[in-house]
C-alpha cells in the first residue's frame, strides 16, 4: 500500500512565483487496483505522481511505501525504488529518438547488469505481448501514437514493477487506442499490478475496469471516489 | 563482479548507441579532434626523432671540437696546435679538419665542403664524393662532374666519384667531399692551418677536464664539447617544435572553443534525455558513467585515429606537412626517412593534453543535470 499523509509540493519556495502544487494530500492507494486521479490541467496530478513515484520529494509531509517511510530517503534508494517498484508511462511517451524500439524498451534494465540475451528475451517477450514485435529494429520516431504507447508500456514493464503509473496516458490517442490502453491496464491488474494513472479523459475515467477515482483540483482532494471496492481514502488523518 | 562488469558493458553498449545516433555531429567532432591530435602528435613525434637521430650521427663524431677565435669570430687554426694538444693527458687522437661552404648561385644553395678524415675515404685529385641533396639542385651540367669558382674566378670541374647513401642522407643532403689539394685550390686556404681540430678522448669522464685544459692552454680557441652539440640540437628543435605549435594554435583553440560549447551546453534533447534514465531508474553514477564512456570513445578514437595518423606521417610519409616549418633547410631539402621512435612518455603527454581534459570538461554540465530531480520529466518540463 502507499500512503501519503499530509503531503505538500512547493515549487520555487520563497521567491515571488512560489507555487503550491499540492496541499496537504492524505491518501492511500490500495495494492492490486487501477486508481485514477482526475482533475484538469494544473491540478497537481502530475506532482502527485511524481512524489508516488519517488521522482521528487515533498516540501512537507510523509510517504510510506509497503509500509515503509521513503520521505526522507537518500536519492541512491529512491532511484533504486523507482527502479524495482515502478514503471513509468508518460504524457508524451518520452521515447529516446534515433534509438530502435528494443533499444527503448531495455533502457530502465541497462543499469541492472543482467545477462544481454536474458534482457533481450524479456524485451521481445513484452513487444509480442503487445503486438509490435515486427517493429523490434525500428527507429521509434517513425512509429505512430498507438505504437509509441505500447512501447511506453512495455518499456514500463521491462523490470515487472509490482506498481505501474501512468500520466496522461491517452493524450494521444484516438477513442479505440484509449479503449485498448484500458484493456492492457486491465490485464496488467490481473496479474496483481497496482495501476495508478493522472487524467481527464472520460474514456479512462469512465473506464469499466477502474476500481477508484480521486478528484483532484488546485493541489487539493476534492472527491474521494467513493468507487468500488476497498476505497480508502482518509485526508488529515494517519494512514 | 561479474554483474557489475555486465552493467559497465550495459552502459558502454548504451553509449555505443547513443553516439550512433548523432552520427553526423559526433563523426565532425571526432575528425576536428583528430587533426588536432595528428598536429600535436606529428610535431612531437618529429621533434623527438630528429633529436634522437641528432644523438645517433653525433656518436660517430669527435668528443671535442678546437676552433680558434678571433675578435669572437671563427679563425682558422694553426696545425701547430695539434702537437701542445697531444701533450695532454687523455688526448687519444688530433685531426685537424678541412671544411666550409660554398654558394652556388646558380641553385641559390650553400653546400657544405669538407676533405674526409677517416680512413678508406681517401679521394684522388679530380674527384669528388656528394649527397643525394647536391645533384638534385646543384646547375649540374650532367650527373657525372660538377663545375665550381674558385676564389680567384678560376673554374674547377671536379668528376663524381661516388653519391651518398639514402640512409644518411640527414646528414650527407649537402655534402660534399672534396680531396685536400683540390680544396685549397678552391678557396685559397693557407698551408699550415685547418678549419678546426677534432680530438678523441677515450675516457667519457675526462672530456670536460681535458677541453678545460684545452682552453688553459690555447686562451684563443674554443672547444666544443659533443654532448653541447647534442644539447643545441634538442634546443633546436625543440625551439622549432615550439613554433610549429603556436602556429597551431588557432586550430587548438577552435578546437577547445568545440569541447567547451560541448561541454558547457548541454541540449534541451541531451537534458531530457537524461531526465528520462533517471526516471526510468538510472542512478546519477550510471548517466556519469554513460557520459564519461560517450566521452572516452570519441576521445578516445580520436587519440588513435590521430596518434597512428602522425606516426605514418613522421615515419612513412617523410614528414610531408611538417618539412618547411621543421627541417629547416632553404633550399636543399634532405630525402629521408627517420628511424621510428615512440616514447611512452611523450604518448602519455599527448594523452593528458587532449584525451583528459575533453572527457573531463563533458563530465561537469552532466553531473549538473544528472543530479536533477527527474520529475521535471514527467511534467514536461526538462
Amino acid at each position: 500500500m502507499i500512503q501519503l499523509l499530509e503531503v505538500r509540493k512547493v515549487f520555487h519556495q520563497g521567491r515571488p512565483n512560489e507555487t503550491v502544487a499540492l496541499d496537504r494530500i492524505s491518501i492511500s492507494v490500495q495494492e492490486g487496483f487501477i486508481t485514477v486521479f482526475r482533475g484538469p490541467s494544473g491540478s497537481g496530478k502530475t506532482t502527485l505522481l511524481s512524489l508516488i513515484g519517488c521522482m521528487a520529494r515533498p516540501s512537507s509531509g510523509r510517504i510510506w511505501l509497503g509500509g515503509k517511510e521513503i520521505t526522507s530517503l537518500p536519492e541512491r534508494f529512491l532511484t533504486e525504488l523507482r527502479r524495482k517498484t515502478f514503471g513509468f508511462m508518460f504524457q508524451q511517451f518520452f521515447l529516446i529518438q534515433g534509438l530502435t524500439v528494443l533499444e527503448n524498451v531495455i533502457l530502465p534494465a541497462q543499469p541492472l547488469g543482467l545477462k544481454w540475451s536474458e534482457t533481450r528475451r524479456k524485451a521481445k517477450e513484452l513487444l509480442n505481448r503487445f503486438g509490435i514485435q515486427g517493429k523490434a529494429g525500428q527507429k521509434v520516431e517513425w512509429l505512430s501514437g498507438g505504437e509509441a504507447q505500447r512501447v511506453a508500456i512495455a518499456r514500463a514493464l521491462i523490470n515487472d514493477p509490482p506498481i505501474v503509473i501512468a500520466d496522461e496516458p491517452t493524450a494521444h490517442l484516438d477513442s479505440r487506442l484509449s479503449h485498448e490502453f484500458m484493456n492492457s491496464m486491465s490485464e496488467l491488474k490481473k496479474e496483481g499490478k497496482t495501476i495508478i494513472i493522472a487524467s481527464h479523459d472520460p474514456i479512462v475515467c469512465d473506464s469499466p475496469f477502474v476500481d477508484r477515482l480521486v478528484q483532484i483540483r488546485d493541489g487539493r482532494i476534492l472527491e474521494t471516489g467513493e468507487l468500488l471496492r476497498e476505497a480508502e481514502v482518509s485526508p488529515g488523518k494517519h494512514p | 563482479m561479474v554483474r557489475w562488469l555486465r552493467r559497465q558493458m550495459n552502459i558502454l553498449d548504451f553509449a555505443l548507441f547513443s553516439l550512433r545516433r548523432r552520427k553526423a555531429r559526433n563523426l565532425a567532432l571526432v575528425f576536428v579532434y583528430t587533426t588536432v591530435i595528428f598536429w600535436l602528435g606529428s610535431v612531437l613525434l618529429f621533434s623527438r626523432a630528429m633529436q634522437t637521430q641528432a644523438a645517433r650521427l653525433l656518436e660517430e663524431s669527435p668528443e671535442i671540437l678546437v676552433q680558434r677565435l678571433c675578435a669572437g669570430r671563427h679563425e682558422l687554426i694553426p696545425l701547430e696546435y695539434m702537437d701542445r694538444l697531444r701533450g695532454i693527458p687523455g688526448v687519444q687522437q688530433v685531426q685537424g679538419r678541412l671544411w666550409g661552404y660554398y654558394y652556388d648561385p646558380g641553385s641559390g644553395a650553400n653546400y657544405t665542403l669538407m676533405v674526409p678524415t677517416s680512413q678508406g675515404s681517401e679521394l684522388q685529385p679530380g674527384w669528388i664524393m656528394v649527397g643525394r641533396g647536391v645533384l638534385r639542385s646543384f646547375a649540374a651540367q650532367d650527373q657525372e662532374s660538377l663545375t665550381f669558382r674558385s676564389y680567384s674566378g678560376d673554374f674547377l670541374r671536379l668528376r663524381v666519384r661516388e653519391v651518398f647513401s639514402l640512409d644518411s642522407e640527414l646528414l650527407t643532403s649537402d655534402l660534399i667531399l672534396v680531396e685536400k689539394d683540390d680544396f685549397k685550390k678552391l678557396f685559397g686556404f693557407p698551408e699550415g692551418f685547418a678549419t678546426d681540430l677534432a680530438v678523441r678522448v677515450r675516457n667519457p669522464r675526462e672530456r670536460p677536464t681535458v677541453a678545460e685544459k684545452i682552453a688553459q692552454l690555447l686562451p684563443d680557441t674554443r672547444p666544443i664539447l659533443r654532448d653541447e652539440i647534442l644539447r643545441t640540437y634538442q634546443a633546436l628543435f625543440d625551439w622549432r617544435g615550439g613554433m610549429a605549435l603556436m602556429l597551431l594554435v588557432s586550430a587548438l583553440l577552435a578546437f577547445l572553443i568545440l569541447a567547451w560549447d560541448k561541454a558547457t551546453g548541454l541540449s534541451a534533447e541531451e537534458k531530457r534525455e537524461i531526465g528520462i534514465l533517471k526516471a526510468t531508474g538510472w542512478e546519477t553514477g550510471d548517466v556519469m558513467r554513460l557520459k564519461a564512456w560517450e566521452g572516452l570513445v570519441i576521445s578516445l578514437t580520436a587519440f588513435l585515429l590521430g596518434s597512428t595518423l602522425a606516426y605514418l606521417h613522421v615515419f612513412h610519409f617523410s614528414q610531408v606537412l611538417l618539412a618547411p616549418a621543421l627541417k629547416g633547410w632553404a633550399v636543399l631539402y634532405p630525402h629521408f626517412s627517420l628511424d621510428p621512435t615512440l616514447r611512452p612518455g611523450d604518448l602519455a603527454v599527448l594523452f593528458f593534453l587532449t584525451v583528459a581534459p575533453y572527457t573531463i570538461a563533458t563530465m561537469v554540465p552532466c553531473w549538473r543535470a544528472a543530479t536533477l530531480d527527474p520529475d521535471g520529466v514527467m511534467r514536461g518540463q526538462a
